[in-house]
């Protein structure tokens, strides 16, 4: 496959995760606000700000314009409009390797949300695009796994998908429990809900909303497709595939980084990381930088002089 | 029961009656109210739909291509960048008779201006005997000197053409422009069809049409019968500018349907005259590049301009040997309008043939007398530059004012050798669903030729249409959509 083509899978999958987060973080924020709790308005979009476009969380967050920051605003590189456009314009590069259906959701889906030309102060049309992308990215998900060949361009695929939800569980993780004292029962649904991951709580540890339970949860649960062990299994299995396809021999760093990130989740228990929680999440995600940098090195931007040595 | 009957009437009635014959040949009828055979399909099918039910259908049809992404791309707007490509609900329809003269007639043509080319960059004997003087081959725009002596694979160098034909006011088919270079299009035939089928499956299958869609295959073998010697399973791939460029749609539509990687200039490396793309598995060995770009912008070593399109070293790698491309360099002195005045003679030249297509009366303006002519009469003549195409640099003489003919006659007379001068010619008339009502527009023709170890063509091409009232301009940079094109079975 070439380069530039993995890369543009790669990243048309990261943006589309991106927004998929962005939706349901917002959508579960919208949803805290209309209570009242001793968790401020402002420190609940605060939260939310802070976890999905970092740099523009800097002092007061003006509740009126967080919504519309976060959805569509045209100068933000973080709205969820922006994310969708991005994932579309990389798919435009790339149309002949994603299947049609592909192409077609997401194009009809960059239409509804790109054409609704949102006004800063109307929170129900910005509310309509949230759950239009909730519902599309579903949809999206499943016509790429059905539709497509899972070969190699599948597997940049899931590994875009998977580095960007195992980074964004940790930044929103961590945005949580800062305000760790303030945060009542609503907010811990709060973050079960931006993660789809309510539900699937209640039925593994009941609806006892316990702090430490849910870091465990969110965190090392193998088995729930939201939590950060299970993005990670994902990813390894990705760049397993590729490398095997690959026969190249230049993969053992990559291999490194992505086993030793593994087993930051593999073979801990929440008790011994939830005192210093902050340091553990910014360890994995800066682990998930280097991977991504050393992806980028082997199999997109190479030195020719490298290629015709092997 | 017959008031119904009155009301039914009416109705069809309605979506045809503003149709009106102008003196051009019309597909449809041959009279008023007197359709012709191959239309009387599509003719009953009118008469029985309302507006409202053809409103529905093209809503349809558009709804389709939009979702599908079959769009071009218009340059310098933000939001709207990409556009549906306008296109007409009804088919236009061809009978085997025609058709089978049409194919004798390309086959023929093509074969010849491939004969001329070769001789042009090598013995250039053409040019010894006196028939086509050197003096225009030599400053046509895109005669290329680094093609002289080169060797291209089967001595074949127009790969894909794209032939306008226009039918004149007899009802004969005559070529207005031959595009030797890189001509598009070909998508929206294809994508064209595929809806048609889902919204007339009836009438497609009762008219007995021709299918075209073996086209991709079609164009994969020709593509691999260029390949280098030695080179048995050869990798072909689609040189594109990029996702911003107006036909990119076209550029991945086509490498998807054959199967081949899409490549930008970025992606392809040359090492010892052997062109690679870059891969995730490392370096892999490219032998047949489809190219989609311009001469000009495919080697900066060659062609000093700075283009970041094509890739370094590209040309050397063609000297040798290494790589084929198609169409080859240099092409566009074959489809220079003003050698299109020298085509009938080609053929015979070459061939010892009578032309089987006829080509419109073209008067050259480098020509004294014929400038002199021409510059007087104006008003009844087309005049266009001769290294253009795209319908830029075009004066219409009968629509135009009279300040653009002053303009024109000014250019005219300050560089002859760049433009030429035709009478205008009436194009034929199809009927076309606009605003509600079904009335004509004109239409020309443009079938796809492929050439490599044989000539294919396939039955059908793209009806480009004026889709402004009495515009003679179809080109789609200029108001024109496209229509599908049925030819029929015998």
């Amino acid at each position: 496959m070439l380069s530039r083509v993995a890369d543009s899978l790669y990243w048309m999958s990261r943006y589309f995760e991106r927004a998929d987060n962005g939706a349901r973080v917002v959508e579960a924020t919208y949803g805290l606000i209309l209570n009242p709790a001793k968790v401020s308005t402002e420190e609940r979009w605060f939260r939310a700000v802070s976890s999905l476009a970092p740099g523009a969380a800097s002092g007061d967050v003006d509740p009126q314009r967080a919504l519309f920051l976060l959805v569509a605003d045209p100068e933000g590189a973080f709205s969820i409009v922006k994310c969708i456009s991005g994932a579309r314009e990389n798919a435009r590069q790339v149309r002949e390797e994603i299947s049609s259906e592909m192409w077609e959701h997401l194009n009809r889906l960059f239409h509804d949300v790109a054409g609704s030309d949102l006004k800063a102060d109307d929170d129900a049309a910005a509310m309509r695009v949230v759950s239009l992308v909730r519902e599309g990215s579903y949809r999206f998900n499943g016509v790429t796994d059905t539709t497509m060949n899972h070969d190699e361009g599948w597997h940049f695929i899931q590994l875009g998908k998977y580095i960007e939800r195992a980074c964004n569980l940790c930044v929103l993780l961590d945005a949580y429990f800062v305000l760790d004292k303030h945060a009542d029962d609503l907010d811990w649904v709060g973050l079960l809900t931006s993660c789809a991951a309510f539900e699937a709580y209640c039925k593994a540890c009941t609806a006892e909303l316990r702090p430490e339970r849910i870091a465990d949860f969110l965190l090392l649960k193998p088995e729930f497709p939201y939590s950060v062990r299970y993005s990670l299994d994902r990813m390894h299995q990705a760049l397993t595939s590729i490398s095997d396809l690959s026969l190249s021999r230049r993969t053992e760093k990559i291999e490194r980084l992505i086993g030793r990130l593994r087993s930051m989740v593999a073979y801990v228990q929440v008790g011994e990381v939830i005192r210093n929680l902050h340091k553990y999440l910014a360890g994995i995600i800066e682990q998930c930088r280097e991977l991504h940098a050393a992806v980028h090195q082997v199999y997109i931007d190479y030195p020719i002089e490298v290629a015709f040595e092997t | 029961m017959i008031i119904e009957a009155d009301i039914s009437d009416r109705s069809g009635a309605e979506a045809l009656h503003r149709y009106e014959l102008n003196g051009a040949y019309d597909e449809m009828f041959s009279a008023v109210d007197h359709p012709r055979k191959q239309y009387r399909p599509l003719h009953n099918l009118l008469l029985n739909l309302g507006p409202d039910e053809l409103r529905r259908s093209k809503h349809e049809a558009d709804q389709s291509f939009f979702n599908q992404g079959i769009t071009f791309t218009v340059y310098g707007s933000d939001k709207g960048t990409e556009r549906i490509f306008p296109h007409d609900l009804l088919p236009r329809i061809i009978t085997a008779t025609e058709w089978e003269r049409i194919e004798r007639g390309l086959t023929q043509r093509i074969t010849a201006l491939n004969l001329f080319l070769k001789d042009v960059y090598h013995e250039g004997k053409i040019i010894e005997d006196g028939v086509v003087p050197g003096s225009i081959i030599y400053t046509c725009k895109h005669y290329r000197r680094e093609m002289r002596g080169i060797k291209v694979p089967r001595d074949v160098y127009i790969t894909v053409v794209g032939t306008d034909l226009i039918r004149n006011p007899e009802g004969n088919f005559v070529v207005l422009e031959d595009n030797l270079r890189v001509p598009s299009g070909v998508s929206y035939m294809l994508t064209s069809r595929r809806v048609m089928k889902q919204i007339f499956p009836g009438l497609f299958q009762k008219c007995r049409v021709r299918p075209i869609e073996q086209y991709s295959q079609a164009l994969l073998s020709t593509l691999r019968s260029l390949a280098p010697e030695g080179r048995s399973d050869p990798t072909v791939v689609l040189l594109t500018p990029g996702a911003y460029n107006s036909a990119y749609f076209e550029h991945t539509y086509l490498a998807r349907q054959m199967g081949i990687e899409l490549v930008e200039g970025r992606d392809l490396v040359v090492h010892d005259n052997v062109v690679y793309m870059r891969t995730t598995f490392g370096l892999q060995r490219v032998d047949v590049i489809y190219r989609r770009i311009d001469d000009d912008y495919l080697d900066p070593l060659v062609f000093e301009n700075g283009s970041a399109l094509g890739a370094v070293g590209l040309f050397n790698a063609y000297r040798a040997g290494n790589v084929a491309f198609a169409n080859a360099l240099g092409t566009g002195v074959a489809d220079d309008k003003a050698i299109y005045a020298y085509v009938p003679k080609i053929i015979r030249y070459y061939l010892d043939q009578d032309p089987i297509l006829e080509g419109v009366e073209t008067l050259l303006m480098s020509d004294p007398g014929q400038r002199e002519h021409v510059c007087q009469r104006l008003d009844q003549y087309v005049v266009k530059a001769v290294g253009e195409s795209g319908g830029y640099g075009m004066l219409i003489g009968p629509h135009s004012t009279e300040k653009e003919r002053s303009q024109f006659r000014e250019q005219i007379q300050a560089q002859p050798r760049n433009y030429i001068a035709q009478p205008t010619i009436n194009l034929s008339t199809a009927p076309c669903f606009v605003d509600g009502t079904i009335e004509p527009r004109h239409v020309d023709l443009r079938p796809y030729v492929l050439y490599g170890d044989k000539i294919t063509i396939v039955p059908g091409g793209l009806t480009r249409v004026a889709l402004r009232k009495g515009s003679l301009v179809v080109n789609s940079s200029q108001g024109g959509g496209s229509k599908d094109t049925w030819v029929l079975q015998n």
